[in-house]
């Protein structure tokens, strides 16, 4: 579903991706771990278009990603929950799940999505009227998947969405992942907690200095000493 | 408040049937057309899209027309439709870059700023057509007359009503519209508002192209009305002092804000123009400047926002008194 290969980003003369490769295949769920500074939400930028790679080849479905704009690339069936939520706090809950159904191809499905993110997340509906950046963490990153969810992607990136928030919430952030996975979609997620997100993906890559050091299904990789030392803390 | 909006609809039909001075009816149709042209520009205002550039839009819009009627014999029927082309094409020549490049806030108002002076001293430039610094007189035909739109002062009232009460229709539907929320979230966070998939560089041209077409519109009425326009105060810097004033003072969230700027602008002038004589034309822009920062540090939602935030207040405590009691 999403082929990543030779993949080279940075800013300005900087460069924080070196030939990066990655596939996502449909109904899968891939995490990418790896240290603070490792260039996880690079690519997770360059996936949404919001920064232009270097080089390298990105392809969606068999169809080539490069110099296609953020908005596009939604439509195309990408939706990103960026880090830091990001949400829009002068707009409601519900003005900001709207914008996730900003795409025209999703504007006339909004009620329907709307309904179904509001059975996903009850308490969103509970908070429609809020304004979004009134909310506690947990809510919040609730509302942030639930705005890329508008879009109803084929693909959900998520960049961290455990990062901030205190332990019980952080179950409960993953939670709602796991709910997203049997929901059937496909998801990419970076993740620093590297001992939960393990427990709920299918295969996992680690990126370290722009760099995958090591990739493999959860099981080897949790099973694997160098892992195991180095973020699991065993 | 409900009922009040109809009380003031018949208010409005009332002026020109009322024992007032030609004066007093000239205050009021002025008050009106500067008032679409304040409420056009909060279309993009509010959402920090702060424009110093609609002294161009002005300027483009008053000259084009009455460039067109008085060297061609052009109808400002077809006049003020190919100013408006015009602002209209410079705003989205500026406009475009502006967004690819993220120019915005200080930046954005910078370069607005040097576009309105680059009109004016164009149109001062341009001295044989224009009649540079000294302004132009719209060739004039007996009142009365459609195809040269020049009209009676009762007449222009009406004109000066409905085209104030189309900007409050734009307004208003532009507030209820997908494109308000997509521009408050693009104030709030230009790059997720581009990352859940809003379109930001075409929303901002929209609401651009909204703004600069209706002040462009509004700017030829106006030149049509007074049949005399100035680069100084129909194009530049003063001109897009005097609209991001009366914006901001009147309140540019609220529908009626633009309006009560307009009325307080325009008394103003008029009341320079009584003291000082015509040697105030510079010195308004000075007074404009000082009193937008004053406005803007310490009555930043306007007039009109205070007092809809007093009102909410008030309806609040009411409403809860009766559940405390
Ligand atoms: N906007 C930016 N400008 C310059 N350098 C950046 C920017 N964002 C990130 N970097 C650098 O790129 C590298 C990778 O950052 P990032 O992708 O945010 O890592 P991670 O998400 O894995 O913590 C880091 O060295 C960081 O300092
Ligand atoms: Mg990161």
């Amino acid at each position: 579903m999403l082929e990543i290969a030779g993949l080279e980003a940075g800013y300005g003369g900087f460069r924080a991706l070196h030939g990066v490769a990655l596939t996502v295949r449909a109904g899968e769920a891939v995490a990418v771990v790896g240290p603070n500074g490792a260039g996880k939400t690079t690519l997770m930028r360059v996936i949404s278009g919001l920064l232009a790679p270097v080089a390298g080849r990105l392809a969606f479905e068999g169809a080539d990603l490069a110099a296609v704009p953020p908005h596009r690339i939604v439509e195309r069936g990408i939706a990103h929950v960026p880090e830091n939520r990001r949400l829009f706090p002068r707009l409601s809950v519900e003005e900001n799940l709207r914008m996730g159904a900003f795409a025209p191809a999703s504007r006339p499905h909004f009620t329907e999505r709307l309904e179904w993110v509001y059975s996903l997340f009850p308490r969103m509906r509970e908070r429609r009227a809020q304004l979004a950046g009134t909310m506690s963490g947990g809510e919040q990153q609730m509302c942030a998947i639930g705005r890329a969810l508008m879009s109803k992607p084929k693909l959900l990136l998520m960049d961290e969405p455990s990062a901030g928030l205190a332990p019980v919430i952080v179950d409960q952030v993953f939670d709602l992942v796991r709910r997203i996975r049997q929901e059937g979609f496909t998801v990419l997620i970076v993740e620093q907690n590297v001992r939960q997100v393990l427990e709920l993906v299918d295969r996992a890559y680690v990126l370290e200095v722009g760099t995958i050091r090591r990739s493999g299904s959860a099981a080897a990789l949790q099973a694997d000493p160098a892992i195991r030392e180095a973020y699991l803390g065993i | 408040m409900k009922a009040g909006w109809p009380l003031l609809g018949a208010a409005l039909l009332l002026p020109p049937f009322l024992p007032i001075s030609d004066y007093t009816l000239h205050i009021i149709i002025l008050v009106l057309l500067w008032a679409f042209v304040y409420t056009s520009w909060t279309i993009m205002g509010r959402f920090g899209l702060v424009s110093l550039g609609h002294g161009a839009f002005l300027g483009l819009g008053t000259y084009v027309t009455a460039l067109l009627w008085n060297h061609y014999g052009l109808t400002p029927w077809a006049g003020i439709p190919l100013g408006v082309v015009v602002a209209v094409a410079v705003a989205l020549v500026i406009g475009y870059p502006c967004s690819r490049l993220k120019v915005v806030g200080h930046y954005f108002a910078l370069v607005t700023l040097a576009l309105t002076e680059v009109v004016r001293l164009s149109i001062v430039a341009w001295r044989d057509v224009t009649g540079g610094s000294l302004g132009m007189t719209p060739n004039a035909v007996p009142p009365e007359s459609i195809v040269a739109l020049q009209f009676t002062k009762f007449t222009w009232y009406w004109v000066a009503l409905g085209v104030w009460a189309l900007g409050l229709v734009v307004w208003h539907r532009v507030d209820r519209s997908m494109t308000r929320s997509a521009m408050d979230a693009i104030a709030d966070d230009e790059t997720a508002a581009a990352a859940v998939g809003i379109n930001v560089t075409l929303q901002k041209l929209l609401v651009t192209t909204v703004s600069a077409a209706l002040t462009a519109f509004g700017g030829a009425l106006i030149g049509q009305y007074q049949m005399y326009i100035n680069p100084d105060t129909m194009a530049g810097v003063g001109v897009s002092l005097q609209i991001v004033f009366a914006a901001i003072s009147g309140g540019m969230y609220v529908i009626l804000g633009p309006t009560v700027g307009a009325i307080l602008t325009i008394v103003l002038q008029e009341f320079l123009r009584v003291l000082f004589g015509t040697r105030c034309i510079g010195a308004a822009a000075t007074i404009y400047g000082i009193m937008l920062i004053v406005f803007i540090i310490f009555m930043p939602a306007g007039i009109c926002g205070v007092i809809v935030a007093r009102m909410r207040k008030r309806r609040a405590v009411a409403a809860a008194a009766p559940a405390a009691g």
